[in-house]
């Protein structure tokens, strides 16, 4: 049990190092960076005489305007620097790094956390943007801790012809633009690398920290109840896990790596367990919402280390099927390879992204029918209209709430028992 | 509307990917009827090759996504 606990700690740190990773690419992406830079610098001055109208009106700004369900799916779906339980918002410790301004390291509540996660402070020119921590361009930005009248929301084109939505810190009657943190999407999601990292405890990570925490805690009592109920018929929390366990081992682990299940047994029951109890976590309405499951950067960290246990199990046979395969005419080899060398690659690609789309899908899913509510109420206008949509969206929320529970087992399931079958077909030994 | 063509690629993955997981669905449901006794494995089996389908139309929603 205690390897099990172990290479859970082992996912929880690689999770970390996939934030560190970009880090790394800082270096590479700097020319880029400063390109982008002189591009939205000529876009400033264009938009300056905006500036004024944008924040005239900051104050009543807030909470007005249409409603918009794609913004407000996508605000629940990501990562934020406030824990929100319900009405109540915790700070999150904040651990930022930028180039000019060093580390950083402070608690959210710094920003004087408000209505729906906004700050009313900014701090060392970071602000809290609907729980987010963005970072004022402008280097004339007083530093250190000053009341700001507002943060605006303005769809402004970005250099590649495409539209992107920005938010402006109001201050002074001025509006500063803010930048999100450097994220390591290669510009591929919206986000890229900008002047500021962001390696905070966020709500993902608490949540990954508190289920890591649970689930060690859970395995540690189970395998001191097996010692002490030695020969005994299982109880309690035992005899809701038995029945898991076991079955990852026989329907998963056995027929799939032969005689060799008991080396990955540890490896996949902390990978089914692990994933399950985030899905499960997720699940849990009013609970800060955390999708950590649904976050790219964690599901690429579990597949990469599914990469990697895969790769380095991997014995001759396995390679020379990929290089060489064997019984393939030569002049075939020069298809055959690259496709081989693609799929190596592609395989925990696909289990990545499906990880990340089922869960993703399912929490949006379950907002938009929430957002029914406000659509059909015509944000207050329309009473009677909010309310016979409130009937018919709780029906429908509980209704995805249980495919959901369906989907957090099943996806959990399947991302082991594949994990299970590429490890199978890299550790198998020839037999023709 | 942006990305309408992008969205048209999206909705093409995704009937690709509805008829493989229903044929997958529709025979496993032929073989349980057939052997119920092994209704364990063609689960198991079942939910494996949906996942598979699954992750063809996801990359093609993910492309369609990047190139919206």
């Amino acid at each position: 049990m205690r390897r099990i606990l172990l290479i859970v700690a082992c996912l929880w740190a690689l999770d970390g190092a996939t934030f560190g990773q970009s880090h790394e690419n800082h270096q590479s992406e700097e020319a880029h960076a400063a390109e982008m830079h002189e591009a939205h610098g000529e876009h400033e001055v264009q938009t300056h005489h905006a500036d004024e109208d944008l924040c005239a009106h900051a104050d009543s700004h807030g909470e007005s305007g249409d409603f918009d369900p794609a913004a407000t799916a996508y605000h629940h779906i990501s990562d934020a620097n406030v824990y929100t339980i319900g009405p109540w918002a915790f700070p999150l410790p904040c651990i930022l790094y930028s180039k000019e301004d060093g580390w950083s390291v402070f608690m959210s509540s710094k920003f004087g956390i408000g209505h729906h996660g906004n700050g009313y402070k900014a701090y060392k020119r970071y602000v809290l943007d609907e729980g987010v921590v963005k970072r004022i361009k402008d280097p004339n930005f007083p530093m250190g801790e000053v009341e700001i009248d507002g943060i605006v929301h303005e769809e402004v084109a970005t250099p590649d012809g495409k539209k992107k939505v920005v938010a402006y810190v109001c201050y002074e009657g001025q509006a500063f633009e803010t930048e999100h943190k450097s994220t390591a999407d290669f510009g591929m999601f919206g986000g890229g690398i900008t002047s500021f990292y962001d390696f905070s405890i966020t709500k993902n990570v608490a949540s990954m920290i508190l289920v890591a925490i649970l689930l060690g805690w859970m395995f540690v009592y189970i395998a001191r109840k097996y010692e002490e109920r030695d020969g005994q018929a299982p109880t309690g929390l035992q005899s809701f896990v038995e029945p898991i366990f076991v079955f990852i081992q026989d329907e998963v682990a056995k027929p799939f790596l032969g005689d060799k299940w008991e080396r990955f047994l540890p490896f996949l029951q902390a990978l089914f367990f692990f994933i399950l109890g985030l899905n499960l976590f997720g699940q849990i309405p009013f609970l800060g919402g955390s999708n950590v499951t649904g976050n790219l950067a964690v599901t690429a960290a579990l597949a990469i280390i599914t990469f990697i246990v895969v790769n380095i199990n991997g014995n001759a046979h396995y390679w020379k099927h990929i290089f060489a395969m064997p019984g393939v005419p030569k002049p075939l080899l020069f298809i055959m390879t690259p496709v081989e060398i693609i799929g190596m690659f592609i395989k925990p690609l696909t289990l990545m992204l499906r990880l990340f789309a089922n869960i993703t899908a399912g929490h949006m899913v379950i907002i938009i029918f929430i957002s029914l509510i406000f659509i059909f109420g015509q944000s207050g206008e329309n009473v009677g209209g909010a309310l016979g949509a409130a009937v018919g969206s709780t029906l429908l929320t509980m209704f995805m709430m249980s495919i959901e529970l369906l989907v957090a087992f099943i996806q959990a399931f399947v991302f082991t028992i594949l994990t299970a079958s590429y490890l199978g077909a890299a550790t198998e030994e020839a037999h023709h | 509307m942006g990305g309408s063509i992008a969205a048209i690629g999206m909705s093409l993955a995704v009937i690709g990917a509805g008829i493989g997981i229903g044929n997958i669905g529709a025979k496993a449901m032929e073989a349980i009827a057939r052997q119920p006794e092994a209704v364990g494995d063609i689960r198991a089996n079942m939910i494996l090759m949906a996942a598979l389908v699954e992750g063809a139309a996801l990359i093609a929603i993910i492309l369609s996504y990047l190139t919206a």
